[in-house]
C-alpha cells in the first residue's frame, strides 16, 4: 500500500476563529472564576477541585494512552498518536488550577483543621498522612512524575519525525514500562487525596481505579472529539472507520469498565452494610441526591452501553463525536456526585458551576491550537505509521 | 458403488493481495456461493466478498438474555417464594446481591450456547465431512496458499464460465472438488455404536487410571494446619488403651479437681441457712463477678440487675434484682437459685464456675448496694 504520510505531515495552524474562541472561553472562565472565589470561597473550591480533577483526567489519561500504544505495540493508533501528545502537555496547566485550592484547604479538608483531628481519634491515626505538608509534597512529586514522562515521550517521539530512528520507539517502550507502575500509585493518590480525602473517615480500596476508569474515559473521548474534528476539517485525512471503530471500541470496553468498577464499590459496602463505609452513600442516597445517583448511571452507563453497542454506531464518526462530547460530560457529571454532597446538603446547581468547565474547554483549545502549531499532526518518522495507516479491521 | 457430482471448482493464489482481489471479482461477477480459504486470517475479506453480518450474534443475544431471565428469575423464586431467609438485616428480594450471578449466567449462557448454536446450524453437526476435506486444495490452503473455491449450487455458476473466470483472475492449479453423496453424511458415522462405545471405554479408564494415580499412588497428606495430630481427642478411639476408647471414666471413689458435686441439691433453705461465701469481695473477685454477671445474667435481668434488658415485653419479665425481697437472702439463697434455677430461669451450674457464682454473689451486693446506698455511703 501506498503512504500517504507525506502529505499530512506539515505543522498546521488550526483557523483563527478556533484559537479565538479557545482565547475568550479561557477568559470567560477565568472571570467566573475570579467571581466564584470573591462572592463564596468555599463554594467555588469544591467546584474547583471539580474542575483540577477533571483536567487532571484528561492530561494524565492522555499520557497512559500513549504509554499504553507504545506498551501494547499497538499499530491502529499511530497516526492519531499526536494528539494524545498534545493533550499530555496539559499536565503543565494542570497543577495551576490547584494553585488557588492550595489557599483554601481549610475549607474543603476537614483533616486540616488540628482541633479537629485531635479531637477524633481515626484522623490522628490518619494524620501522618492526611497532613497539609505531606499532601503537598504529594502534589508536587504526582505532577513533576507526570511532566517527566510526558516530556520524555513526547521529545522523543518529536526527534523521530527528523531522524526516523526506530530506536527512539524502542527507548520508549521501555519507558511506558517505567511509567505503568507509576502512573498506578500516581493516579490513586490524585484520587484519594483531591476526592477521597474530602470524606476523611471514609475509606474504599477501590477509589483509585475508580478515578483511574473515568481519567481514560475522558482522555479517550477528549482525543476521540478532537481527531474526528480534525477529521473532518481536513486535517487528517487518511483516517478510516476501521481507526474510529478502534476508538469506538475502547470507548465503549471503558464504559464496561466503569460501570464494573462503580457497581463493585457499591456491591461490597452494600453487602458488607458497615456504618464507617455505609455513611458515604448513604449521603449521595437522600435530600435530592438519589436522584443524582440514578441519572449518574443513566447518563454514564446506560446511553452510552446502547448507543456505542452495535458495530455501526461504532464506525460512524458523527455519532462517535456525540458519544464522546456526552462521554466527556459524563465524567464531569460523576467528579461532581463525588465531589458535592461533601458541600453541603442541597444539590448546589448555578453559575458557579458553569465556570470551570468553561475554563478546562478554553484551556485544552489554547493548549491543542498551541501544539498543533509547532509540531507535525502526524509522527512522520513512527516505523509502524504506514502499518497504522493501512490498518484494516 | 460411489455417486459422484460436482460440489466446486477451486483456484489457488500466491498472495493475501491476489486473493482479495479475485473476492472482489467473484462478488462483483454476481457470485454469491463461493468461499475463501486462507492459512490465517486476511483483514478486509468479509467487505470484499460482500458477506453480511453474521447471525449468530442474534442467538448470542437470545441466549444471554434467557441466562440473565432464566439467573434472577431462579433467585427471585428461591428468595421469595422456596426458602425466604433473612440475610444480613436485608430485604429478601435484594437485587444487588443478584447482579454478579445473572452477569456471570448471562455470559456462561450465551458464549457456551452459540457454538452449539455454531456446530449445530453452520457446521450441520452430526455429519463431519465436508466435500473440501482430503484435498489437495485444503492442503494446500492450510499451508502456504489462498485459496477460491465457486461452488456447483450457485445460480449463475457455469463450469466453463467458471473455469474461464478463475484463470482471469489469476488463478493457479484450477481444479474441480467432486461430491461424493454416499460419503456425505455417512461415511463417518458419529452415532455408530462401536464408535461410541469405545468413547465411553477410553472416559472411564481414563477417570479411573487418574483417580488411581492421584488419590492413591501419589497421594501425600495435604499440609493440615496442625488439626492432625497424635494426641487424645473427645468422642475418638485410641491405641493408647486396652478397651481402645480415649475417653476415661474418673477413677472410682474420686471427684475430678473442680467438680464437686453440688451437697444441697433441691435443698434451698438448707443452702441459706449453711453455705458462706468463701471468696473475699476484693477487687479482683468484683472484677471477675461484673464480668460473669455481664455475659450471663445481664441478657435478662439488666445491666444493673433491674430487670429492664431489651428482652422485657417478649418474654416473661425477668424480676429485678435489687428488690428488698433479694436483698434479703442470705448469700446461699443466691447461690442455691443460680445453681440450680427457678421457674423459668435454667440451672446455670454447668456454664458457670463454683468461684464465679460465688463472685457473681459479691457482685450483686456491689449493684443492691449502689442503688440503694446507706447514709454513710454518700458521705
Amino acid at each position: 500500500m501506498k503512504s500517504s504520510a507525506p502529505d499530512t505531515a506539515a505543522k498546521t495552524e488550526l483557523p483563527e476563529r478556533i484559537t479565538r474562541l479557545a482565547w475568550v472561553l479561557v477568559l470567560v472562565g477565568i472571570l467566573l472564576y475570579g467571581a466564584g472565589y470573591i462572592i463564596d470561597a468555599k463554594r467555588s473550591a469544591f467546584n474547583n477541585v471539580i474542575g483540577f480533577l477533571f483536567l487532571a483526567s484528561v492530561a494524565g489519561g492522555s499520557i497512559f494512552l500513549v504509554a499504553l500504544e507504545y506498551l501494547a505495540g499497538a499499530v491502529w493508533s499511530v497516526p492519531m498518536r499526536r494528539v494524545n501528545e498534545f493533550l499530555a502537555a496539559l499536565s503543565l496547566v494542570v497543577p495551576l488550577l490547584a494553585v488557588p485550592l492550595l489557599f483554601h484547604l481549610h475549607d474543603l479538608f476537614h483533616w486540616t483543621h488540628p482541633e479537629a483531628v485531635e479531637a477524633d481519634k481515626i484522623l490522628t491515626g490518619k494524620a501522618p498522612y492526611l497532613n497539609a505538608n505531606f499532601f503537598i509534597i504529594r502534589f508536587l512529586v504526582v505532577f513533576f512524575l507526570w511532566n517527566l514522562f510526558s516530556f520524555i515521550f513526547v521529545r522523543n517521539s518529536a526527534k523521530q519525525d527528523l531522524t526516523k530512528d526506530p530506536k527512539l520507539t524502542s527507548i520508549n517502550i521501555r519507558l511506558a514500562a517505567g511509567f505503568m507502575p507509576v502512573f498506578a500509585i500516581t493516579i490513586t493518590l490524585t484520587a484519594i487525596d483531591w476526592a477521597m480525602s474530602l470524606e476523611p473517615h471514609w475509606f474504599s480500596t477501590i477509589f483509585g481505579v475508580y478515578y483511574f476508569s473515568g481519567t481514560v474515559l475522558a482522555a479517550l473521548s477528549a482525543a476521540t472529539v478532537i481527531i474526528i474534528n480534525l477529521h473532518e476539517h481536513g486535517y487528517l485525512p487518511n483516517l478510516r472507520r476501521d481507526h474510529f471503530y478502534s476508538l469506538g471500541a475502547l470507548l465503549f470496553a471503558f464504559i464496561n469498565f466503569w460501570a464494573y468498577i462503580a457497581f463493585s464499590q457499591f456491591l461490597l459496602i452494600w453487602y458488607a452494610n458497615l456504618p464507617e463505609e455505609t455513611f458515604w452513600f448513604m449521603s449521595r442516597w437522600k435530600n435530592g441526591w438519589e436522584y443524582v445517583s440514578i441519572l449518574l448511571i443513566i447518563v454514564h452507563f446506560v446511553v452510552p452501553y446502547f448507543a456505542l453497542l452495535t458495530q455501526d454506531s461504532k464506525m460512524d464518526p458523527k455519532r462517535l463525536k456525540l458519544m464522546s462530547i456526552w462521554i466527556l460530560f459524563a465524567h464531569l457529571f460523576d467528579l461532581y456526585w463525588l465531589v458535592m454532597p461533601t458541600y453541603g446538603e442541597g444539590i448546589p446547581l448555578g453559575w458557579m458551576e458553569i465556570g470551570y468547565p468553561v475554563l478546562v474547554v478554553g484551556l485544552v483549545m489554547v493548549v491543542l491550537s498551541y501544539k498543533v502549531k509547532r509540531n507535525n499532526l502526524v509522527p512522520v518518522g513512527d516505523p509502524k505509521l504506514e502499518r497504522g495507516l493501512s490498518f484494516r479491521l | 458403488m460411489k455417486e459422484k457430482s460436482l460440489y466446486s471448482l477451486t483456484a489457488l493464489f500466491d498472495t493475501p493481495d491476489e486473493i482479495i482481489h479475485a473476492a472482489e471479482r467473484a462478488s462483483k461477477t454476481g457470485y454469491t456461493r463461493f468461499d475463501i480459504n486462507t492459512p490465517y486470517p486476511v483483514h478486509g475479506m468479509d467487505r470484499a466478498m460482500r458477506l453480511k453480518p453474521s447471525r449468530l450474534g442474534i442467538f448470542a443475544l437470545v441466549f444471554g438474555l434467557l441466562g440473565a431471565f432464566s439467573a434472577v428469575g431462579f433467585m427471585t423464586w428461591v428468595t421469595l417464594v422456596d426458602y425466604p431467609l433473612v440475610i444480613g438485616g436485608k430485604p429478601f428480594w435484594s437485587w444487588p446481591a443478584f447482579v454478579p450471578v445473572a452477569f456471570e449466567v448471562t455470559v456462561l449462557l450465551a458464549s457456551v450456547l452459540s457454538v452449539v448454536t455454531m456446530i449445530v446450524l453452520y457446521f450441520r453437526f452430526p455429519n463431519n465431512a465436508h466435500p473440501l476435506h482430503d484435498t489437495p486444495y485444503m492442503k494446500n490452503v492450510s499451508s502456504d496458499k489462498f485459496g477460491i473455491s465457486i461452488q456447483a449450487d450457485d445460480p449463475i455458476f457455469d463450469e466453463h464460465e467458471v473455469r474461464e473466470f478463475l484463470r482471469n483472475v489469476g488463478g493457479k492449479s484450477v481444479a474441480p472438488v467432486y461430491l461424493d453423496l454416499s460419503d456425505l453424511n455417512h461415511g463417518q458415522k458419529l452415532f455408530d455404536p462401536k464408535f461410541l462405545g469405545v468413547l465411553a471405554v477410553t472416559a472411564i479408564v481414563v477417570s479411573a487410571v487418574t483417580y488411581i494415580i492421584f488419590n492413591k499412588v501419589l497421594y501425600m497428606d495435604p499440609f493440615t494446619w496442625m488439626s492432625a495430630q497424635e494426641k487424645l481427642k473427645a468422642q475418638n478411639p485410641s491405641g493408647l488403651f486396652a478397651d481402645g476408647i480415649g475417653m476415661r471414666p474418673p477413677v472410682p471413689g474420686t471427684v475430678a479437681r473442680g467438680f464437686l458435686p453440688y451437697a444441697l441439691k433441691g435443698k434451698p433453705d438448707d443452702a441459706g441457712k449453711y453455705l458462706v461465701n468463701p471468696l473475699l469481695p476484693t477487687k479482683d473477685v468484683l472484677e471477675r463477678g461484673k464480668s460473669r454477671y455481664l455475659t450471663f445474667c445481664s441478657p435478662c435481668h439488666g445491666n444493673f440487675g433491674r430487670g429492664d434488658s431489651r428482652l422485657q415485653g417478649q418474654f416473661p419479665n425477668p424480676p429485678t434484682l435489687i428488690s428488698d425481697k433479694i436483698r434479703n437472702w442470705p448469700d446461699g439463697s443466691i447461690f442455691h437459685l443460680i445453681t440450680e434455677g427457678q421457674n423459668i430461669m435454667p440451672s446455670y451450674a454447668s456454664q458457670v464456675s463454683r468461684d464465679d457464682r460465688w463472685a457473681i454473689v459479691h457482685y450483686l451486693r456491689v449493684l443492691e448496694r449502689a442503688q440503694n446506698p446507706k447514709e454513710s455511703d454518700l458521705k
